[in-house]
C-alpha cells in the first residue's frame, strides 16, 4: 500500500473509526444539505422551465430529469453497496458494513422510481406501460436483488454474519450491472439506446444536457445525505456498548 | 497485506469472476430468447416463427403508410434498410408512430407475407434536441443534398 499518499491513507484509517466518522458527518452535514437544495433547485428549474421542449415528444420528455438520474443512481449506489461489502469481507472494517447495508434501501428507492416513471413515460409514448424487454427485465431483477439485500440483512439477527451473508449477495448480483447498463447495445429492446454516454458526442442538445447533469449531482448529494443518516443511526445501533458511545450520551446529558 | 485478509480478497474475485463467466455463458446460450424483436431481414429470410405471434421491429419507410379502406386499418412497410416487410395494423397508433420512426408490432405473418400486427409500440430513438435545432439540422441537409 505504499503507492497510496500518506495523507489519503490517514484520512481513509481516521473515517474508518466510529467515533470520528459519527462526529465528522454531524458538522458537514448542513453543507451537504445547502449545496443539495441549490443543486436540485438549479435543475428543476432548468429542466423543467428554461430546456426547450423537444422535437419529437415534446414536453412528455421532462420526465427525464427524474428517471435517468434515478436509474443512474440505481446502478451507482449497487456498486457501492457491493465494493464497501467486500471491503467489510476482507478487512472487516465496521464502518464499511455499515455503509453497504445503509445504502440498500436508498439504491431500492431510486430503482423503484426509475421503474415507475419510466412506466408512466411508456405508456403515451411507446404505447405499453410495461415490455419484458432485456433493459426492463434487468432493472426489474435490481429491484429484486436491492429487496433481497435488505430482507436478507433483516432475518439474521447477528449483524456481524448479516453483513457477511449480504455483502456475498450483493457481490453475485454484480454481474446484473453491466448487463442492464449494456443490455441496450446487446440485444433488440424497445427501450432506447444510451444518450450521454456513449464514447462520441452525447446525442442530447445541450440546453438539455445540462439540467440533465445538475439532476444527476443533486441526486449524488441526496444519497450522501440519506446515506450519512442511516450509517449515523445503524452506527449507534451496533456500538450501543461501546465507550464511545456511552461518553456521548454521559456529555450530552449534563 | 495480512495473509488472512489476501486470501479473502482471492476468494472474493475468485467468485465474482466465476459467476461473471457461469453469466455470460448463460446469457450467450439464451442470447435468441433474449432479443425482444426480429428485424425484417430475419422475418424475410424465413427465420421468424411461421405459426405463431412474434414481435417484428424496424423503420417506418417514409411515403409507405397508407389507410386503403376508410377504416382504421393502415398498411406501411418497414425496413432494417436491407430488407422490407408490408405490416397491416388495425387499431390505435401510438403518438411517436410517425414515418421514418422506428417500431417494434406483436402479431404473425400470413401467408402472402404480410405481418397481421395486433400491436404497435413505437421505439424511441435516444436524440433529444429543441423543434428549432431539428428544423436547421433539415434544412442543412436538404441543401447538402441540393449541391
Amino acid at each position: 500500500m505504499f503507492l497510496v499518499p500518506d495523507i489519503v491513507v490517514r484520512f481513509y484509517h481516521r473515517m474508518a473509526s466510529p467515533p470520528h466518522f459519527y462526529s465528522f458527518t454531524k458538522k458537514i452535514m448542513p453543507w451537504l444539505v445547502v449545496i443539495f437544495v441549490l443543486l436540485t433547485g438549479a435543475g428543476l428549474y432548468g429542466g423543467l422551465y428554461l430546456a426547450p421542449a423537444d422535437y419529437q415528444q415534446g414536453d412528455s420528455y421532462r420526465i427525464i430529469y427524474i428517471h435517468v438520474p434515478s436509474a443512474w443512481m440505481s446502478l451507482f449506489i449497487y456498486m457501492v453497496m457491493a465494493i464497501t461489502g467486500a471491503i467489510g469481507l476482507i478487512w472487516r472494517i465496521k464502518l464499511a458494513e455499515v455503509i453497504s447495508i445503509s445504502s440498500a434501501p436508498i439504491g431500492a428507492s431510486f430503482t423503484f422510481i426509475a421503474l415507475v416513471t419510466g412506466s408512466l413515460w411508456g405508456k403515451p409514448m411507446w404505447g405499453t406501460w410495461w415490455v419484458w424487454d432485456a433493459r426492463l427485465t434487468s432493472e426489474l431483477i435490481l429491484l429484486f436483488l436491492y429487496l433481497g439485500v435488505i430482507g436478507l440483512y433483516g432475518a439474521i439477527d447477528d449483524k456481524k454474519i448479516a453483513s457477511k451473508s449480504v455483502a456475498i449477495l450483493a457481490l453475485v448480483g454484480v454481474v446484473n450491472i453491466p448487463i442492464i447498463h449494456y443490455s441496450v447495445e446487446w440485444w433488440n429492446t424497445l427501450h432506447q439506446g444510451p444518450t450521454v454516454t456513449k464514447m462520441d458526442k452525447p446525442s442530447i442538445h445541450v440546453s438539455m444536457l445540462i439540467p440533465l447533469l445538475l439532476m444527476a449531482l443533486s441526486f449524488k448529494f441526496y444519497y450522501l445525505i440519506a446515506l450519512i443518516q442511516r450509517a449515523r443511526v445503524e452506527l449507534l445501533k451496533r456500538e450501543r456498548n461501546s465507550q464511545w458511545v456511552k461518553t456521548m450520551l454521559a456529555e450530552q446529558q449534563q | 497485506m495480512k495473509p488472512a485478509r489476501k486470501q479473502r480478497l482471492i476468494l472474493i474475485s475468485l467468485m465474482v469472476i466465476g459467476v461473471s463467466i457461469a453469466t455470460g455463458f448463460a446469457l450467450k446460450s439464451f442470447n435468441e430468447n433474449l432479443m425482444y424483436f426480429f428485424s425484417t431481414t430475419d422475418v424475410v429470410d424465413g427465420k421468424a416463427p411461421k405459426d405463431s405471434l412474434f414481435r417484428l421491429g424496424g423503420m417506418v419507410i417514409k411515403g409507405s403508410v397508407e389507410r386503403p379502406n376508410d377504416d382504421m386499418m393502415v398498411r406501411f412497410k418497414l425496413t432494417d434498410f436491407s430488407k422490407d416487410v408490408t405490416v397491416e395494423y388495425t387499431g390505435i397508433l401510438p403518438d411517436l408512430f410517425r414515418e421514418g420512426q422506428g417500431i417494434v408490432a406483436n402479431g404473425k405473418l400470413n401467408p402472402q407475407g404480410v405481418f397481421i400486427a395486433e400491436e404497435v409500440l413505437a421505439k424511441h430513438d435516444e436524440n433529444y434536441m429543441p423543434p428549432e435545432v431539428k428544423q436547421s439540422l433539415k434544412n442543412k441537409s436538404e441543401t447538402g443534398k441540393g449541391q
